[in-house]
């Protein structure tokens, strides 16, 4: 029977008064019905155009289908066959400009709500679904560095076909961005592990606290009997601004206030890591880590949240759904505005941020309209801390090491897009080291392709 | 989980323990350091690596007492375990090429200057020590100091022992005797800033071992940010060594004070779940 409502589903979520004081998940997910009665929305179109919208490609006519007919797991089975963390995408990824684009119900109103429906899916097979048990092994082993979305899909899809995989990381903690940057809030860390322990059940191995490049390097992976390396060590190197006062004390890297926050929970009590309470905070960005960061120092206990952003909204990177929820929540926008200096007090706090106006020109190369400053303009905004939001490049530690990996001159490897395969013999990138900062999405979308390029490489003797 | 092998206490705050580490210890060269978590809910920490064995697989760190964190490795003793133990971190200290060299280390950097002045003695340079302490119940590591020094000269602010005074009057007394071709200069910033001034006028390349509020250690969260000569650098991915004659001391200071407050209070937690732990037996 087909919903013809020309609205989604709602999906009941915490009071925004309330959730802007805890760090519990902001939205609590479809029930059953709720579910059906989306997924009763979808045409089964026959050419599929929401699939060309998703880069690892999941066949969605096909697992929402299920769920109209009420088999959920049936639904599950069709995720899984092609992604490897459905849980986290139902939550993080930004649907809106992937396959709900395209959705022929968003022509006529909203599209089937595919990542509400993608997240209820795997919620549920992570409560009654059963753990794929290992393959065969087929006696190659693989070096995989990094275990964000792209070493961890690279790893699951080389289990799968038999290799002996083991993840290097440098962290105490698996998981990248999605452990120590996207907040509990919009993705509970719970779901994230129990994601990694189903990889762990499929026979993969996980090395933490080893820093590739200081504590082994790529070419002694390599020489350790690892046939091939995939790099998937993300963009983590921190970008300041260079303007003065920037080391002022309380001015972040949002990398810093985010890891306090996250992966060495500040936010609990009892924890060790410190956290300056803060009364006026402003985060300068416009993507999903500034709304993140923002609504992190809200849940803190800041009084007053700023966002300060050199471009208006509809420029903005971050997912709709997040500027929408951070609104909700009462922070406030800065638009059309960027820092120039910050001034301190006595002891060598930050305590004024001062910006300028600015105005839309003509589009720049990434399409959007390039900010410029008004002439003579000046705001200023009294603050305690200041996060910088304003994006990273990948860390340098591994090129430096590996002289035969190329590098362009963001410091993002360079790899084939389609393979993965870089110019170096057994060697694979991908993910966020080599695309720069992008989405969980792409970067497991580039670990599943490098994987299937060192599956064939390995069989076909080429490495 | 790394297995602590031997500890040792030198004095009521500091301590050395050697755990087990065998790949850390493989890779490990004078300069570098670790990034301990002591346990499940603790934070990452900093400590130079005192020495390694690649045989033994075994890396040593000497820890001063100073917070939370220190405090609970403190307390640990051969047998028991680390949560994490990640490295070597840092790029190592570039030794090549000195010939004649004075090492001055002040109180607990003499730990961390220690490593430095065994690798220069082993490759054959002249070695010079200057160490520093408040007072003769905190002297430590003296004798293996002296093992790798063709003079080691120990001071104390107090006089209690060895010759009255700071390490920059020792180093400036020697400074006109002796032309070295570097001075590694290790302790407290207001130690190695002052060091640096009295170097200066002598136009002495002077190597400081920078110790800012780390986070990851993998230059990944900019908290370690040191400007030098005018240039932001990350010390736990650029240093810990760095020109000191080109750092910035006043602002390294003022950020190593960001988490005092938040530091005290956590230590006085600490030692009140403590005294709860002891009332309960
Ligand atoms: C705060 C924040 C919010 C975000 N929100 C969203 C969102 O809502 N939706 C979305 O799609 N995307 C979002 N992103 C982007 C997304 O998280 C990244 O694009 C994605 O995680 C990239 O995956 P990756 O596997 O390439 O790298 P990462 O997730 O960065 O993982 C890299 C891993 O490699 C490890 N590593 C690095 N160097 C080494 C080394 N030398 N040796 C060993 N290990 C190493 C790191 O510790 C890390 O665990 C967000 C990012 C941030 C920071
Ligand atoms: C590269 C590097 C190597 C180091 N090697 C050693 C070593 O070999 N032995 C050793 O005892 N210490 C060393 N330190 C310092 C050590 O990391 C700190 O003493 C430790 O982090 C304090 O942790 P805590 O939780 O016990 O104390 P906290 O509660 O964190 O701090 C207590 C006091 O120490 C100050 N402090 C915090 N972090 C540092 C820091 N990184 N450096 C200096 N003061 C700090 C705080 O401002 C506070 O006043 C090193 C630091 C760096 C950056
Ligand atoms: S400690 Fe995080 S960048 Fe150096």
């Amino acid at each position: 029977m087909l919903n013809k409502s020309t609205t989604k589903t709602p999906m009941p979520e915490q009071e925004p008064a309330l959730r802007a004081r805890n760090f519990e998940e902001v939205a609590f997910g479809y029930t059953q019905a709720q579910a059906k009665r989306e997924a009763e929305r979808c045409l089964r179109c026959k050419n599929k155009p929401c699939v060309s919208g998703c880069p690892v490609g999941v066949d969605i006519p096909s697992f929402v289908g299920s769920l109209a007919e009420g088999d959920t797991a049936a639904a599950a089975d069709v995720i899984r066959r092609a992604n490897a963390l459905p849980a986290v995408c139902g939550r993080v990824c930004p649907q809106e400009t992937q396959c709900e684009q395209f959705c022929v119900r968003g022509r006529n109103g909203e599209p089937v709500a595919i990542g509400r429906l993608e997240r209820y899916t795997a919620d549920w097979a992570m409560e009654y679904g059963e753990d794929e048990s290992p393959t065969d092994p087929n006696g190659v082993r693989v070096a995989v560095v990094g275990s964000g979305p792209a070493g961890l899909t690279c790893a699951g899809a080389l289990a799968r076909l038999g290799c002996a995989v083991t993840v290097f990381e440098a962290f105490h903690k698996p998981g990248g961005v999605l452990v120590y940057g996207i907040p509990e809030f919009r993705l509970p860390k719970a779901i994230v592990a129990r994601e990694i322990a189903q990889l762990e059940a499929r026979g993969v191995a996980i090395e933490t606290n080893c820093v590739v490049g200081r504590t082994v390097t790529v070419d002694e992976l390599l020489t350790e009997g690892y046939r091939a390396v995939f790099v998937g060590s993300g963009a983590g190197l921190p970008t300041f601004m260079g303007i003065p006062g920037e080391n002022l004390n309380g001015v972040y890297s949002a990398n810093e206030f985010l890891t306090r926050v996250n992966l060495m929970r500040a936010f609990e009590k009892g924890a060790q890591t410190p956290i300056q309470p803060v009364r006026r905070v402003a985060v300068v960005g416009g993507g999903n880590v500034a709304m993140d960061a923002a609504r992190c120092a809200l849940r803190l206990g800041a009084e007053l949240v700023s966002i300060v952003y050199r471009r208006g909204e509809q420029e903005m990177p971050a997912r709709a759904e997040e500027i929408h929820h951070a609104r909700e929540e009462g922070i406030a926008f800065h638009l059309l505005v960027n820092p120039v200096s910050l001034v301190g007090d006595e002891q060598g706090w930050v305590r004024e941020i001062v910006c300028v106006e600015m105005e839309l020109s003509e589009p720049d190369e990434s399409g959007r309209r390039r900010p410029v400053p008004k002439e003579g303009s000046r705001v200023t905004l009294p603050v305690d801390a200041v996060v910088m939001a304003i994006g990273s490049s990948p860390n340098p530690l591994i090129r430096q090491t590996t002289p035969d990996l190329a590098a362009n001159r963001w410091g993002c490897l360079v790899a084939d897009e389609t393979t993965g395969r870089t110019a170096k013999r057994g060697v694979y990138a991908g993910g966020d080291a080599v695309t720069g900062a992008a989405t969980v999405i792409l970067a497991m979308g580039a670990g599943q392709a490098a994987a299937r390029a060192i599956y064939e490489d390995v069989t076909s003797g080429r490495i | 989980m790394y297995r602590i092998v031997e500890a040792q206490r030198y004095n009521p705050q500091v301590k050395r323990l050697t755990v087990e580490a065998p790949r850390v210890a493989r890779r490990a060269r004078p300069g570098q350091f670790v990034m301990v978590r002591v346990d499940e809910r603790g934070e990452r920490i900093p400590l130079t690596i005192a020495d390694s064995d690649a045989a033994s697989g075994c890396v040593t760190v000497i820890f001063q007492e100073v917070g939370c964190s220190t405090a609970m490795l403190g307390a640990l003793e051969a047998g028991d375990t680390i949560a994490d133990v990640v490295g070597p971190l840092g790029v190592p200290s570039h030794l090549e090429g000195l010939g004649r060299v004075c090492v001055v280390g002040g109180g607990l950097g003499c730990a961390i200057a220690y490593p430095q002045a065994k690798a220069l003695f082993g490759m054959g340079a002249h070695v010079d020590i200057v160490a520093g302490f408040r007072s003769a119940s905190l002297i430590f590591l003296e004798e293996e100091m002296r093992a790798v020094s063709h003079k080691l000269t120990v001071c104390t602010d107090d006089g209690s022992n060895g010759c009255k005074g700071l390490v920059t009057d020792i180093l400036k007394a020697a400074l006109e005797e002796t032309v070295y071709d570097a001075v590694i200069a290790i302790g407290p910033l207001v130690m190695m800033k002052f060091v640096c001034l009295t170097t200066k006028p002598y136009a002495v390349p002077t190597i400081v071992s920078m110790n800012p509020i780390m986070v990851d250690g993998t230059g990944m969260c900019g908290c370690c940010r040191v400007t030098v000569g005018g240039e932001v650098k990350f010390a736990c991915v650029d240093g810990p060594d760095f020109d000191g004659h080109l750092v910035d001391f006043d602002e390294a200071m003022r950020r190593n004070t960001i988490y005092r407050t938040q530091e005290q209070r956590s230590l006085q937690e600490h030692i009140c779940r403590g005294e709860e732990r002891l009332h309960a037996q």
